[in-house]
């Protein structure tokens, strides 16, 4: 062995990190047990329900259509984002509008978050900024495939 | 004549409990001191009652789950075998732990209890027998699994833990040539003695060499992480592939039992067992001059908690390891134990008799 020397030294080091590691944050966590706020924590663990980390603002959470001031989706039914998406999860039913401010709407606008893979391509192309990827709502889970099917326009 | 087994048997039922409690609790130690270790948290959310004390039923929602999966045997498996493996080898290493004294002796209702189930006189070669006995759990375990992956990490497994049995027998023979007694209490008793006129005189400052082998072999004979050759989790899954439910907690709980023998032998064997530096039966005599007075209950006490503390320092620093390195490859394990632990015993005893000659 004879590199033995070299070899136990690293040993040691190795050691003393994780055994330094061990005592530092001992100390900041037995700090905040009597209640001394340190701008340090002892973990950079984040206790996700209860707490939650803010989303960076190009984070892609759920969808929404944006409303006009009236109220209804601005949403024109051009089928860009239906023609861009990846994954064919978009499905939207056009209907005529006599309004010649709007012509077009979506009846329906329904997202298949079961096969959505969160790409943001139909926010992209939306040419009237209609669809947007900003709620903030990263809790999609469902039971069941039907409560993971979104029905924008109603929602 | 009742009231000594009775005796015994109160002896019998605290150490078990206590041990096994231990046992339990170190999975909650091992998760959290990697934790902490790692700038993580560890597990927080078992509670009872909404009361979470940092995770502290972990154990016990751990032992519930164990309890309730399934008890698979593999279809081929020897039925009989599969399930006396995690027997065995629990049985070996829990065993152990009869002969390891805990206190000093105390006075009750007129009698002088040793504290200590059963004072053997052979007693350190008791718990090295046992220990060896343990391999064959796992030998068992790997032939009755009828498993090619099973069967490989337990003669691996066999491998390993022969080669540094022979390691630990030969840093142990340094202590034995220096100590007076291969009974336990004995050996207790004597490194109650000074050194020097100042320094207790523990095994750790007359085997300094020793104590570094001992504690190595010791470690690999755990078969945790970093010579974790029988389970070797990212490549074989080793003897433990077959097992489920209980016998494979049996089995996990087995390791951590293991840690804590280890544990209480270094600190017996070396760290001068129940004794507190400079603890008379009468109180503190230091050697600077000082004297302080104590009950005899208090110097009991004062002396089971030192053995507790310096066990639990032990696991400790077990755990510290098992998370810091990465693991040893075969080859490695064997050349450690055979070309740096086996010569490092040997050399301890030709130096240790060699002073005792000069002396």
């Amino acid at each position: 062995m004879p590199h033995a020397g070299r070899v136990m030294r690293e040993i040691l080091r190795g050691i003393g990190i994780t055994a330094r590691h061990f005592f530092v944050n001992m100390a900041f966590h037995t700090l905040r047990l009597f209640g001394i706020r340190t701008k340090r924590r002892g973990a950079v663990t984040v206790q996700y329900p209860e707490e939650r980390k803010a989303l960076s603002p190009r984070h892609h959470s759920l969808h929404r259509l944006r409303p006009r001031p009236d109220g209804r989706p601005s949403c024109v039914a051009c089928m860009l984002c239906v023609t861009v998406c990846p994954s064919e999860c978009i499905f939207v039913e056009a209907v005529g509008e006599d309004d010649p401010e709007v012509q077009k709407y979506p009846a329906r606008f329904v997202v298949d978050l079961d096969r959505c893979c969160f790409c943001g391509f139909c926010v992209e192309a939306c040419p009237v900024d209609a669809i947007r990827m900003d709620t903030g709502e990263i809790r999609l889970a469902s039971t069941t495939r039907a409560g993971l099917v979104r029905k924008l326009d109603t929602e | 004549m009742p009231a000594d087994v009775l005796i015994v048997l109160v002896k019998v039922v605290l150490t078990m409990t206590w041990t096994l409690l231990l046992a339990l609790f170190l999975t909650w130690v091992e998760r959290k001191e990697s934790a902490v270790m790692q700038d993580r948290i560890g597990a927080n959310r078992a509670s009872v009652f909404g009361l979470r004390l940092f995770g502290l039923f972990q154990p016990f929602a751990d032992a519930i789950k164990m309890f309730f999966k399934e008890d698979f045997d593999p279809k081929f498996s020897q039925r009989v075998l599969h399930w006396l493996a995690p027997t065995v080898s629990f049985f070996c290493v829990a065993v152990t732990m009869v002969a390891v004294p805990f206190g000093d002796t105390v006075r009750l209702f007129g009698r002088s209890i040793p504290l200590q189930v059963v004072d053997l006189d052979a007693a350190l070669l008791f718990i090295l027998a046992m220990l060896s006995l343990g391999i064959y759990g796992i030998l068992i375990g790997g032939w009755a699994s009828a498993n090619r992956f099973a069967l490989i990490g337990s003669l691996r497994g066999a491998a390993q833990l022969i080669s540094y049995e022979v390691a630990l027998g030969l840093s142990l023979v340094g202590l034995v040539m220096v100590f007076p007694s291969l009974r336990l209490s004995a050996l207790v008793e004597y490194q109650g003695g000074l050194l020097f006129g100042f320094l207790p005189r523990w095994g750790i400052f007359l085997q300094p060499l020793g104590f570094a082998a001992f504690f190595l072999a010791g470690m690999a004979g755990t078969k945790r992480v970093p010579f974790d050759m029988p389970e070797g989790e990212s490549e074989i899954i080793g003897f433990y592939t077959e097992y489920g439910g209980l016998k494979f907690g049996l089995f996990m709980f087995t390791d951590f039992l293991e840690v804590i023998v280890l544990a209480s032998l270094a600190t017996t064997l070396f760290f001068g067992g129940w004794q507190v530096p400079w603890l008379g039966d009468g109180g503190f005599v230091f050697p600077g001059g000082g004297r302080w007075a104590l009950a005899p209950w208090a110097v009991t006490v004062l002396r089971v908690l030192s053995f507790n503390l310096k066990v639990f320092f032990f696991c400790w620093l077990q755990i510290l390891a098992r998370w810091t390195y990465p693991r040893f490859r075969y080859d490695q394990v064997m050349d450690f134990g055979w070309k740096v632990l086996v010569p490092l015993g040997v050399v301890n005893i030709l130096a240790t008799g060699l002073i005792l000659a000069v002396r």
